[in-house]
Order: C-alpha cells, then structure tokens, then sequence
C-alpha cells in the first residue's frame, strides 16, 4: 500500500508535481498514465526514493518514508532502459539485493534459481547482459528487483524499449506475474492501450497534477475531464459536446435532436468504418461504425445524413461546462 | 569514398614515414646508440650507483604520484559529473592547469613556496623538513604535473555510464560505498587503468618541473631524466643513452601491461 499526501516536486522554475495525492491499494496493479513530461516519471522515483519531494509525504505500508533513503524503502525498481549491470552475469545481477544484504550463499542460490525460473531464465544464468535480447534483459531486471521481496514494485516505462511484439508478450506475462507475486505494483506508462489492459486501478497523469484515478472502464466510460477523455479514447466533437466517434448515430430522415451532415468521406478500416462529415455550421465531425452499421447505410461521399448522440451511459460530458476536478 | 590504389598507398606511406622520422627514428637510434660500445659498457652504466639511485627514485615518483592522482582522479571525476556540490565548474577548470602551465613555471611556483624563503618553507624547515632541492618537492612537482590524467580520462566514461546502474543499485538496498565498489568503479576500470598508465607515464618522464626542484646532487637527488641531463652535460654519452634507454623500456612495459590487462572488446 501507498500513499502519497500533497507531494510537490520542483526543478529551478519548472514545476513536476503539484500537491499530488494518491492511495495505491496493497496488493493492487497500478498505472500511472500520462504523456512524456507529465510527471508521471517523477512520481515513481519519488516513490522510489530517487527524487527527494519539495513538499508532501509518502507513505509505504502505513509508514511514513518521505525521508527515508532508496535502499531502505523496500523497493524494487524496474527502468526503461534496464539498468542491467553489465559486468556482471544474469545470475550476479539477481543476486545482487541479496548479497548487499549478506544473506547466506545458499540462500542466496536457491532464491536466484526460483527467480529464474519464474522469468523463464533459467538457463541464462551464466550470461552477461549483451548476450541477452532486451525483453531477456528487462525479465532479468525484474527478477533483480523481485530478489529482496519488496513491498513494493515500481516500473518506469518498463516495456518502452522493446518492439511492439515483444511488448505485446511482456504486458500479458507482467499480469500474470502480478497474479502470482501479488506485489504492490506500480508501473508508469504513455502508452493509453497498455495501462487498460494490464492495470487494475489508471491514474492519469498531466502537467505534474493527477486528473483521475479509477479503473479503466470507469476512466473510459466517465472521464472526469476534457483531457483524461481525450487521453484515453478517441473524441469527436459534435457543437458544444466532446463525444466518443462511436456514440453518434447515422440516420437517414431528420428527428428530435439530429442536426444536418455531409458525409465527406468512407474509410473501411479492419473492423471499423469511419465517416468523415461535415456538419450544417461547417465543423468537421467523424463517427466510429460497425461494419454491419456500415453496410446497412450504404454511405456514399456527397450524402446528406442527420446525426446525434447515441450514449445511453453518459459517456459525454458537457465541455464548456466541465470543471478540472482532481480526482484523489 | 572510393579510394585510388595509387592514391592510398601514397597515403599509408605519408602516415607511416611521419611516424617514423618523427618517433620511430629518435627512439630507435637511442636504442641503437645506447649498444654502441657493446653491452658491458651499458651493463656498467646502468649498475652504477647514481643510476641505480635515479632509477630508485623514479620508482619512487611513480610509487606515490600514481596512487595518489588515481585516488584523487576518480574522486574528483565522481564530485564532477555527479556532485550536486557549487564550485564545480570551478574545480573542473583548475584540474586543467597542470596541462596549462609550463612545468618550468610549476618548479618555480613550488620553489617560491616551499624554498628558504618561501611561505611554507621556512616553517617547514624550522622542523627539519626540507622540501625544496630534495625528495618531498620533487614528488609534489610529479604529483602536480600528472594530476590531469585520471580525471579526464574517468570523466567521459562516468557521463556515458550514466546514473542508472548506481540508482538501480541503491533500489536493491547496497550503500554509496557498497555501490562504488560494485557497480561504479567495475564500470569505469578502463578509463581509470587508461589514466593510470598515461599517469605513469608522466610521472616517470617528468623533467622540467622536477628539474628545477631537485637539488641535482648526483646518487641522491636524480630522477631518470634528471639524470639523463647530468650524463649528457658531462659527456658520459654512454650513460645518457643508457639511461635514456632504461626510461624508454620502462614507458614501453607500462604500455605493454595495459594493452594486456585489455578485454578484447576495450581494444579499438
């Protein structure tokens, strides 16, 4: 469990984090979401210990650590590009947290072999880093930082580094690791797709505050503001209203609440079809269809249609008048 | 670039006649000219007891300036590149002096200092320490003008390793000391072993610096190049080449040394 109180983080005049407050669950996975320069960085090496808050307070397992240094947090960390130390074989490397701690030899053989089998390493042992392809070495980074058992795991960008397929492997295989060691677990990441589909709880991250936190289908269905929307989904916009492309609907005769459109433009995407339209005002709006809806609409460029929001569930909000509440 | 045969073999023999006649040349010939009256002769020189003194006192230069300067080096590249310390840029600058400064002008400075009259010197002497025309003075002039070696060479590869493996290291529980042991000084042995041997270097061949300090008092105050000058200004051309000849095999082992202790993989 983690808690962060009004953590502040300053650089010269650049502000990284103003009074973030967060509860991180124990035992719970956990993203930090946001683009490049939001902070979200900042926030897990302050968590870590590896930046020192301006103001605020951490606190690890109901214990305050604010000012307590990296290597006695009970931390394990996990970075972007591994930090893998190179002189040292696979086997040295997992053995490193240990052996600082002067566990005994056998001890320390026997937990680095059952690390390496659960990161499906085994029989890497004797390798140096270079020999290692980069999701070998980011397994092998995380079975490191798993060695000392600590309260905590934090991953900065851990699959950053790597190609999209090897991503893709690493992102199922880190929430099955998760369901296994059941660590709380901390992992920060850009990359929208990536948070929904590994963590349980997303808190998205922009300009050094949190906008919200929830789980994903909360953020995606009742995103607390213009930004988080934008971040998690694509939006359109339809006059005053910010909408999910997929909650406008197409008809062919006016209605209650439809407003004229020129369909502009039919693009056939694998299992999505977007529509391209210009509305009466002449703003550009695009709407998300089925190909099913599609093909019933039979859309040409050049078309008059009549369209309007579809959501049931509030999947909108009102954009003028939406206040940038900070969700904690 | 498409290269001409006519063309690159003009180019190998520009480079290779450079080398030659600037440093192959001189060095061989010392060599050659150190042989000339037969090995007896250079067996005599080098076992003579100033020359065993000057060797003895060139190991000496080396024995003191090289662990002090690498010890002093990797501790002032760390405070450099990762120090959050002000004056930084102050200290960075004033380990280039030593490159800056004639070493003609680093014996004087040291002379004004610690000489008779100078600031320390006459304290010092008071207490039966003399520094300058003596020993103390000759290893603070090798200390200073091989200063430079070790932090320019640790500097670059401290920057390029960057703070990673050491943040890594301090997340796994090991202490700054723990953490320099095993992680930083593993990571940056090559550039250290580099500085260390263009240290010693330095320190064995230093002349000016050490030349205006030393008391020039043959078998007690001598370093090799010292030494060298001595035999050369007396027209013992036999000693001066053979000890030159000495000082040479002694550069030529450190290189030798370093190029074994190499990984493969450092070699370029």
């Amino acid at each position: 469990m983690i808690d962060l109180r009004d953590v502040t983080k300053r650089y010269d005049d650049f502000t990284a984090l103003h009074d973030v407050s967060l509860h991180v669950p124990a035992g719970s996975l956990t993203a930090l979401l946001g683009p490049s320069g939001s902070g979200k960085s900042t926030l897990l090496r302050v968590i870590a210990g590896l930046e020192a808050p301006d103001g605020g307070t951490v606190s690890i397992d109901g214990e305050d650590a604010t000012r307590v240094p990296a290597r006695r947090r009970g931390v394990g960390f996990v970075f972007q590009h591994y930090a893998a130390f190179k002189h040292m074989t696979v086997h040295a490397n997992v053995a490193f947290g240990l052996k600082v701690r002067r566990r005994a030899k056998a001890d320390v053989r026997a937990r680095v072999d059952e690390l390496l089998a659960l990161v499906h390493l085994e029989g890497l042992a004797d390798r140096y880093p270079s020999q290692l392809s980069g999701g070998q070495r980011q397994r092998m980074a995380l079975a490191r930082a798993l060695a000392p058992e600590p309260r905590v795991l934090l991953l900065d960008e851990p699959f950053g580094a790597l190609d999209a397929q090897v991503r893709e492997e690493l992102r199922v295989w880190l929430r099955r690791l998760h369901e296994e060691v059941h660590v709380t677990t901390v992992f920060v990441t850009h990359d929208q797709e990536e948070a929904m589909d590994v963590a349980e709880q997303v808190a998205v991250v922009s300009e050094g505050r949190i906008q919200q936190v929830g789980t994903p289908r909360d953020l995606y269905e009742h995103p607390a503001n213009d930004f988080v929307m934008g971040f998690i989904g694509p939006v359109t916009r339809l006059g005053d209203a910010v909408v999910r492309p997929h909650d406008v609907a197409i008809v062919d005769e006016p209605g209650p609440g439809t407003r004229e459109a020129l369909v502009e433009r039919v693009a056939h995407l694998s299992f999505e079809v977007r529509v391209e339209l210009t509305l009466d005002d002449g703003r550009d709006v695009w709407v998300q269809l089925t190909r099913a809806q599609a093909a019933e609409l039979e859309l040409e460029p050049g078309q008059i249609v009549w369209i309007r929001p579809s959501y049931s569930n509030a999947g909108a909000f009102q954009a003028a008048g939406s206040a940038l509440s900070v969700a904690t | 670039m498409r290269v001409s045969r006519g063309m690159r073999l003009s180019l190998r023999t520009i480079a290779l006649g450079y080398l030659l006649l600037l440093l192959a040349l001189p060095v061989g010939f010392v060599f050659y000219k150190t042989f000339d009256k037969g090995l007896g002769a250079v067996w005599d020189a080098l076992t003579s007891d100033n020359a065993i003194s000057a060797i003895k006192l060139t190991l000496l230069m080396v024995a003191v300036a090289v662990p002090l300067n690498t010890a002093f080096g990797v501790l002032a590249a760390l405070v450099i590149v990762r120090g959050r310390v002000r004056g930084k840029a102050l200290l960075n600058a004033l380990i280039d002096l030593p490159f800056a400064v004639s070493p003609v002008v680093v014996g004087l400075a040291l002379y004004l200092l610690y000489g008779r009259q100078g600031w320390f010197g006459s304290w010092l002497l008071d207490h039966g320490i003399q520094v300058i025309f003596s020993t103390p003075g000759m290893i603070l002039a090798t200390v200073f003008v091989s200063l430079p070696f070790v932090v320019r060479e640790v500097i670059p590869v401290l920057r390029e390793i960057g703070t990673g493996q050491e943040e890594a290291a301090a997340t796994l529980g090991a202490s700054a000391w723990q953490t320099f042991w095993r992680i930083t000084l593993p990571a940056i042995r090559w550039g250290v072993l580099y500085g260390v041997v263009l240290t010693t270097a330095r320190a064995l061949g230093e002349f000016g610096a050490v030349s205006v300090v030393s008391g020039k008092i043959l078998g007690s105050t001598d370093t090799l190049p010292v030494y060298v000058q001595n035999r050369f200004e007396a027209f013992d051309l036999t000693g001066a080449y053979a000890a030159s000849a000495m000082l040479a095999l002694i550069a030529l082992a450190t290189l030798l040394l370093m190029t074994k202790l190499q990984p493969k993989e450092a070699r370029t």
